[in-house]
């Protein structure tokens, strides 16, 4: 089996990212953003890791679990305040949010 | 990296708020009544005791942990800064809390893991501890911002913040993990050292990392174009935690990017100094004609943190030490004007009704002279009038500027200020010419409102009129930055 080279791990990468931005940019539904933001974030992860194993040294794949963490407290007060706003609003799509001018 | 050199000066501060966080959650159990007042008073000694052994431990440069936790004179400006900030913005909550029933164990506790995160920023020497900083700064930040309940503004603010914080984290993160793929290592100082003889393969990477770490910070200090969060969010948060986001968040945020710009990026500055330029003209030029148009007093003063922060970014255009110094001396006032300037919104606004249109103070000027002499400070003091230090903060971003040849910018600059001039003098016109018989509940019962604005108004004058203590203290802190 010979091996994958970095830069297509790296573009794979990028091509998350790119895909997780334009998806907060274009969808209007709260938990749908969030996703995106979640695909950004394990984009990130899949960077990290792949320059690690490129450099081989340890610090990328310790990084990747201080993120996981990160990203798991993020999302559970995420989803709280969600939930919050749509107890108010029986909706959590971000166009009919406009109390506040957006 | 050794991870093993504990350093314990270098935790100390960060230690007692982890630590005053922990005692007031236990306490929250055991004190009793409405408003709890005993809890902000346990929190406000511990940031004050924060405050202090940051500033004891001045002159001993202390570093460990491979050198990605740093407690040097930069960090310790900070970490003196976001002690008063979280404070004062206790201070002022302790009568606020009551009159629009929060839940106030966890408000301070959050309050304070919030500070925390803040200092973490300001002593990170390692992009990942800033990341974890950061975070644990924003998601305490999220919470408070949508902890009144039953307003849906808050939670809907909570919601906003909480989208936009975390794509701003996705960028940030994405531009550590390309500074990684570059440099093999996370830490500023090596990275630092690397850029000095950047190889062919190492510039892209580095370029991208940059690029999207700028991104990120300037999401976090609500430059223009990244700012459209910040006046809906500001507007919906209960008025307490928009003073912490206005001045907290947007003071660590500028520790981190100095820290990350002016040190580690810095044999980069001739490519990222445009684009700063670029954010520095844009946040000024928005945040001030936006700012023209606002009725809300809290939506305007959003748009005038935007416009600070274009102010703020002068001083990083320019990319030497008394650039970093003025930065630092003016974040040092905007935070005591800026604060001074959101606890009147609060005397202003009493139960059931918030009073944050501008004109709702109308002819508040005479009938509260001690509101109105506050209000016309600060408002005097934003617009950059001499005296106070907002004056004196934009003349040293502004010199700074100028002596490294970036005329047009200063002039831009100098422009918006006139303009902002205008917003900032129609709140006191409103207040001292216009007529409306209301009521608004007075400030003898709200002793710690009472003392918010004195130190406030008090610090706005002092640093204006002897700036150069505070100023020197600056430059001392920037310089330990270029080791």
């Amino acid at each position: 089996m010979t091996a994958v080279p970095t830069s297509s791990f790296i573009a794979l990468s990028v091509l998350l990212f790119s895909i997780g931005a334009i998806g907060v940019l274009v969808r209007r539904n709260a938990i749908v953003i969030f996703m995106c933001i979640e695909l950004m974030l394990n984009a990130a992860n899949l960077a990290f890791v792949t320059f690690a194993r490129q450099q081989g040294s340890i610090d990328g794949q310790v990084i990747v679990f201080f993120v996981m963490t990160v990203a798991a407290a993020e999302a559970a007060v995420g989803l709280a305040i969600i939930i919050a706003v749509f107890r108010h609003r029986q909706t959590v799509n971000a166009d009919d949010l406009r109390l506040l001018r957006w | 990296m050794h991870l093993t050199d504990i350093s314990w000066p270098a935790l100390l501060p960060g230690l007692i708020v982890t630590v005053t966080a922990l005692v007031v959650l236990v306490a929250d159990l055991f004190i009793e009544g409405p408003d709890r007042e005993g809890l902000g008073w346990i929190g406000l000694v511990g940031l004050v005791a924060a405050g202090i052994a940051s500033a004891v431990l001045w002159n001993a440069n202390a570093g460990g942990f491979g050198d990605t936790f740093l407690l040097d004179r930069y960090a310790i400006f900070f970490n003196l800064v976001l002690c008063l900030t979280g404070a004062l913005t206790l201070l002022m909550s302790m009568d606020y809390l009551s009159s629009i029933t929060l839940p106030s164990g966890e408000y301070y506790v959050l309050l304070l893991l919030a500070v925390l995160g803040m200092m973490v920023m300001a002593q990170a020497n390692d992009l990942i501890i800033l990341f974890l900083g950061l975070e644990l700064m924003s998601i305490s930040i999220y919470v408070l911002a949508g902890i009144w309940r039953p307003d849906l503004r808050s939670s809907e603010a909570a919601l906003k913040y909480f989208l936009l914080g975390a794509f701003a984290s996705g960028f940030l993160l994405f531009g550590i993990a390309m500074a990684y793929g570059a440099f093999g290592t996370t830490t500023l100082t090596p990275i630092a050292s690397q850029l000095a003889h950047l190889s062919v393969e190492q510039r892209p990477l580095a370029l991208a990392a940059a690029g999207l770490l700028l991104v990120g910070f300037g999401f976090k200090v609500a430059a223009a174009p990244f700012h459209a969060w910040a006046p809906d969010v500001y507007e919906g948060a209960p008025t307490s935690v928009t003073a912490l986001m206005a001045v907290g968040v947007k003071a660590a945020a500028f520790a981190a990017f100095v820290r990350v710009f002016l040190y580690a990026l810095h044999a980069l500055a001739l490519d990222w100094s445009w684009l700063v330029w670029v954010l520095a003209v844009l946040s000024m030029t928005i945040g001030n004609t936006a700012a023209l148009m606002q009725r809300n007093i809290k939506r305007m003063l959003a748009y005038s943190s935007i416009a600070h922060a274009g102010y703020l970014l002068v001083g990083l255009v320019a990319a030497d030490t008394d650039g970093g110094a003025s930065m630092l001396y003016y974040l040092l006032g905007y935070a005591v004007m800026t604060l001074g300037a959101f606890s009147v919104v609060i005397a202003v606004g009493r139960r059931g009704e918030p009073n944050e249109e501008v004109s709702d103070y109308a002819g508040l000027g005479f009938r509260y002279p001690f509101l109105g002499i506050c209000m016309t400070i600060f408002m005097l003091s934003m617009a950059g009038i001499p005296l106070f230090v907002g004056f004196t903060g934009k003349f040293f971003l502004f010199s700074a500027a100028i002596e490294q040849g970036w005329v047009w910018l200063v002039i831009i600059a100098a422009l918006n200020s006139v303009v902002s001039a205008y917003f900032y003098l129609g709140v006191l016109m409103q207040m001292y010419m216009g007529e409306n018989p209301r009521e608004v509940q007075g400030l003898t019962q709200r002793p710690y409102l009472t003392a918010t604005l004195l130190f406030t108004a008090f610090a706005t004058i002092v640093l204006g009129i002897f700036p150069s203590w505070a100023f020197d203290l600056a430059r001392s802190a920037v310089q330990s930055l270029s080791v």
